[in-house]
């Protein structure tokens, strides 16, 4: 049973302000969602399944590029920047 | 005049390499289409102002001989997809203003080649939905019937195409978003194998599941994009080359599901006319085996597990910090709360929720743990088929296109639209929605497609069967 205080726990979780009206309806929502998915329980899934297609890919550590020369275009695009910095409100 | 409903690339480009028309004469009868169409059908969201100087430098390569097949070809490109210095919004207001700072790697590749870039093409936000209805510029109408969705989350790519607005489109596709609307708007659309096109500078969703796609008015179209878009990326560590050893036989048998078929929720035009369709395939030459997929009724749970999960996760990058719309609050955290809570529309915000839940503690073993161990026993049914059959075929909707409402109000009836294509991505295989007839609601034709499905890398596969399919072998 998803409740109302679920939703609110989960949307602070995830950092979204959500009205009193959305939670009450997103609970019924993700409640039916839930109930609808949770048919995965009955699939046997306990059999040693071949994994081998997937495989790690890595690069090496190195510089990839000039230092810098993408700043300026990144910061931009920033709501809002000091100097080369984003700028926050404090948290402490 | 010219006329766009008779055009493909290989038409087209004769056409420019002879002069019987300019880059820029077809540009601007798109241009003209778009101009009389869109405001009805809101495929784009942004048509391009600068179609003039990207036809001159196409136009340029056909003088000093260097053009080549995509040079000057007319083309839509879904809001996800990043063109460095254009505006790129993925259909969300978080992302209102928010400039590419750099050209995904399937942009680059077309740039190339000279391709004109049209506009931008609307879509559901974020590539969440499957009717674009989701989209925070107004849903995009079905060019057969404006009371009807054009499908989606790539509706816009797809109605363009299909309304002569562009020769050919780019969409992505996480569930089905790009066979889907083309099913539902009488195009082709090619989801191709994960990995086989890089998903770099592609707007993350299901970063498991995600495959930039390509479509067109034909399998031709569709085939000509993605063979100049394909290719391993040092962008993308994802991405990769076909193996050198893959084999290339023409395919012969043909899988059918046949029992999946009979669980109901079909409508009765979708399977007569898919029936009609494997006759026809019959007819042509091919055998058709009945194949047993026992963990695919599974798909479209695990699919709706899995995505959510993803996007949770990927959606974080949105904190109006780095880039996109700000609002402020008190302190960092309220920044952040009101900044997603007003700038994600409701089904990203459902999905995000959704997402936390199956990935927080407690919670995460049933369903995010369980869910990736079932997409495991699904790719294995579909390794088993295909050592039996080369291709394997469906419909690609339960549905024609439904009307634009009919399902918003009720997340699963949406979510079951995607029961046929979700399998494709959680398996990785490449797949192809085809044309393959009409049927009529209320007075209005309304176009279907089928799935064609092949193993890793054979898009070559579903192009063969394809073109049977299309009647042109």
């Amino acid at each position: 049973m998803i409740t109302v205080a679920d939703i609110e726990k989960l949307s602070q979780l995830a950092r979204i302000d959500v009205s009193d009206e959305e939670k009450a309806s997103l609970a019924k929502e993700i409640e039916a969602i839930l109930s609808y998915v949770a048919e995965i329980q009955k699939a046997s899934a306990d059999a040693p399944v071949k994994e081998d297609y997937l495989r790690n890919v890595f690069r090496g550590d190195v510089e990839t590029h000039e230092s810098g020369i993408f700043t300026e275009k990144l910061l931009a695009a920033s709501p809002d920047r000091e100097g080369q910095y984003f700028k926050v409100k404090k948290i402490l | 005049m010219i006329n766009t409903k008779e055009l493909t690339i290989k038409k087209t480009h004769e056409a420019l390499k002879k002069g019987d028309f300019t880059v820029l004469e077809l540009a601007e009868t798109y241009l003209k289409n778009i101009e009389e169409k869109n405001k009805d059908i809101n495929a784009y969201l942004e048509v391009f102002d600068d179609i003039k100087e990207q036809a001159e430098i196409a136009q340029k390569k056909f003088s000093d001989g260097t053009a080549t097949i995509l040079t000057g070809i007319p083309m839509a490109v879904k809001d996800n997809i990043l063109i460095d210095g254009r505006k790129v919004g993925a259909a969300s207001k978080i992302l209102k203003n928010y400039v590419a700072s750099y050209d995904a790697t399937a942009i680059s590749k077309l740039k190339k080649e000279g391709v004109v870039f049209l506009g931008r093409a609307n879509m559901d936000e974020f590539a969440m939905g499957g009717s674009t209805e989701n989209s925070a510029y107004g849903p995009t109408k079905n060019p057969y019937d404006l009371e009807r969705v054009s499908g989606g989350s790539s509706g816009g790519s797809v109605a363009a195409v299909a309304m002569e607005g562009a020769l050919v489109a780019l969409g992505s596709d996480t569930g089905g978003s790009v066979r889907q609307p083309s099913s539902f708007c009488g195009t082709v659309g090619l989801k191709p194998t994960y990995g086989r096109v890089s998903r770099h500078g592609l707007m993350a969703m299901g970063s498991s599941l995600d495959q930039i796609g390509t479509i067109g008015k034909n399998v031709d179209d569709a085939e000509i994009v993605f063979k100049n878009i394909l290719g391993k990326d040092i962008f993308d560590s994802t991405s990769q080359d076909a193996p050198e050893n893959i084999s290339t036989t023409k395919p012969k048998k043909i899988g059918v599901p046949f029992s999946f078929l009979k669980q109901g929720g079909i409508d009765e035009s979708v399977l007569s006319n898919f029936n009609e369709t494997v006759e026809k395939l019959k007819k042509e030459g091919y055998e058709i085996v009945d194949i047993d997929l026992p963990n695919n009724h599974y798909s479209l749970a695990v699919y709706y597990i899995l995505m959510p999960a993803e996007v949770s996760s990927n959606m974080s990058r949105f904190d109006g910090v780095k880039y996109g719309e700000h609002k402020d609050g008190k302190n960092l955290l309220e920044d952040y709360m009101l900044t997603r809570g007003e700038g994600l529309g409701k089904e990203v915000r459902r999905r995000i929720i959704l997402g936390t839940y199956v990935l927080s503690a407690g919670y995460y073993d049933a369903y995010y743990h369980k869910a990736n161990k079932v997409r495991a026993l699904i790719a294995d049914d579909f390794r088993k088929a295909f050592e039996k059959v080369d291709v394997i075929l469906t419909p690609t909707s339960p549905t024609p296109a439904f009307k634009i409402g009919e399902k918003s109000a009720d997340p699963i009836s949406m979510y079951l639209a995607d029961i046929f294509t979700v399998t494709a991505n959680l398996v990785g295989t490449p797949a192809l929605s085809v044309p393959s007839g009409f049927t009529e609601k209320d007075g209005k034709k309304l176009p279907l497609g089928v799935q064609i499905t092949a193993p890793h890398f054979r898009e070559d596969a579903l192009f063969d069967v394809g073109r049977s399919i299309e009647g042109r072998v």
